[in-house]
């Protein structure tokens, strides 16, 4: 599963080799306008919660929440989904991946769950994180929110909300660095 | 960091960080076993075979719920309904049972080391579950998960293991890690139960209990092994448990707050008054519901491709 990989970036860039594809200013216009979306589509906040998977998409979940909180006056619930234990590809690797936890303080069931990841790549997550879910409960929905999709699909699987369509080489990495893993808020592709 | 070990054998080679790494990985475990659908499917396809060789309903039990509650196939193998009354030997039957691709034997048996024999001879992983009077991993680290559920901080931490230290795995695989972790681990039982040289792992040696329990966070029953009362460790159960039972009274000398743990079962009324085990300090029911979510993260860091 490269997308997973890909998005865990603890190391600090050499700059010189980035490629930036979206400022701060590009993000959070990214973050307004999903926010607007997911109520458009859902006629407001009844019954919606939003659930990110761990951990870039935790904290863009974190922020639409507070985003929606400003347009709708609501605090809408919001989890956190690590998919570690549903990858596809557990059997192949000799060590095992560290765990993080999972906190969803809600019962799903009968809910419009938006998932919230930071980059689209292969689709390998979404179905972890779907499978996740659906042990946790019966939503009424499952919806998708993403800042970035980089194309690349290995599974019939497609975003309900799209910060930006990137077109990149499947040997590219894209990062999203956000602020609150002690980085400048940008999204960047890094030639290998 | 990730567990780089084919074997979970014992306690004492394992640094801090691993015993840590082990905790924090149980941690996301306990949540799934919270849940309503309580199984994830990490280990689909994979087998685990429990090798018991010694009687065991808990360990046994505690494995094979965490085993299937990661959706792994589980064997039960017991030497009574086996080809071992027949005469096989450990390391025979193991390759048999791993020529039938386990991927990891749980084992328990009666002599020490006998894990360690086991891990030598096949591929598979091999876990301890307890071997003779040696160790006994995987209870020791739901002893430490129960104790940091507690938010007690194992640093400068009193702990005091009472009772049978002689012939406990259980006090053998705590002590290494509780004082690699930078607690401080007392020791008290009578003498004829506290073993020679168990001050160079680090512990502090007690005779009286009182004195042991003063100040201590932690209280750390043994079960007294009646079974053994033939070889005269003590002269009367009475006797023994005036003086190394577990009282009301007694916990009122450890810090206020201290929980009292048992690895089970107990001997109510001998080691522990019926009033202590069923206190708001005791945490021996926490002890077993964590067992299943701490051998859940055994068995997934155990279960890296060979």
């Amino acid at each position: 599963m490269p997308e997973i990989s890909m998005k865990s970036s603890p190391q600090q860039h050499d700059r010189q080799q980035e490629k930036v594809v979206m400022e701060s200013t590009d993000i959070a216009r990214a973050m307004t306008r999903i926010a607007h979306e997911i109520l458009e589509r859902n006629k407001g906040v009844k019954d919606l919660a939003l659930i990110g998977i761990r951990t870039g998409g935790v904290h863009l979940a974190h922020r639409l929440v507070r985003r929606i909180h400003d347009i709708e006056g609501v605090t809408v619930p919001i989890g956190e989904l690590d998919i570690t234990l549903y990858r596809d590809d557990l059997a192949l690797r000799k060590e095992q991946p560290v765990l993080r936890k999972t906190s969803v303080p809600f019962d799903i069931s009968g809910k419009i769950i938006v998932l919230v990841d930071d980059v689209l790549f292969t689709g390998r997550t979404i179905r972890a994180a779907m499978d996740g879910l659906i042990d946790l409960g019966r939503p009424a929905e499952i919806q998708l929110a993403v800042l970035v999709d980089r194309g690349h699909r290995q599974l019939p699987i497609k975003a309900t909300y799209v910060g930006k369509n990137i077109p990149t080489s499947r040997e590219e990495q894209v990062h999203v660095l956000l602020e609150e893993s002690g980085e400048d808020d940008r999204v960047v592709i890094l030639k290998s | 960091m990730s567990l780089k070990r084919k074997d979970l054998l014992s306690l004492a080679p394992l640094s801090a960080e691993e015993i840590t790494l082990i905790l924090e990985t149980a941690d996301s475990f306990k949540e799934v076993t919270g849940r309503e659908i309580k199984k994830v499917p990490a280990l689909r396809g994979r087998t685990v075979v429990n090798l018991f060789f010694e009687p065991s309903t808990r360990t046994r039990t505690s494995f094979e719920l965490a085993a299937k509650r990661l959706s792994a196939d589980v064997i039960n193998f017991s030497p009574s309904a086996s080809s071992v009354v027949k005469g096989e030997t450990l390391l025979d039957t193991a390759r048999n049972i791993e020529a039938m691709q386990a991927d990891i034997i749980v084992l328990r048996h009666s002599s020490a080391g006998a894990a360690e024999t086991l891990a030598r001879g096949v591929k598979s992983s091999v876990i301890n579950a307890g071997d003779g009077w040696h160790e006994h991993p995987t209870q020791a680290l739901l002893d430490l998960y129960t104790i940091r559920e507690r938010r007690l901080s194992f640093e400068g931490l009193r702990v005091a293991i009472v009772g049978d230290v002689s012939h406990s795995r259980v006090a053998r695989s705590n002590i290494h890690a509780l004082t690699k972790l930078g607690a401080e681990v007392r020791v008290v039982g009578p003498p004829t139960m506290i073993p020679m040289g168990v001050d160079k792992l680090g512990a502090k040696v007690f005779y009286n209990l009182d004195e042991a329990l003063r100040g201590v966070q932690v209280i750390m029953m043994l079960r007294l092994q009646l079974e053994r009362q033939g070889r005269a460790l003590f002269p009367t159960i009475r006797e023994y448990a005036r003086l190394y039972g577990l009282t009301s009274d007694r916990v009122k000398l450890a810090e206020p707050g201290a929980i009292v743990m048992h690895p089970g079962p107990i001997n109510r009324g001998v080691e522990i008054a019926p009033e202590v085990a069923d206190s708001l300090s005791s945490v021996i029911l926490d002890q077993v519901a964590n067992g299943v979510a701490v051998r859940m993260g055994i068995l997934y860091l155990m279960s890296g491709a060979n």
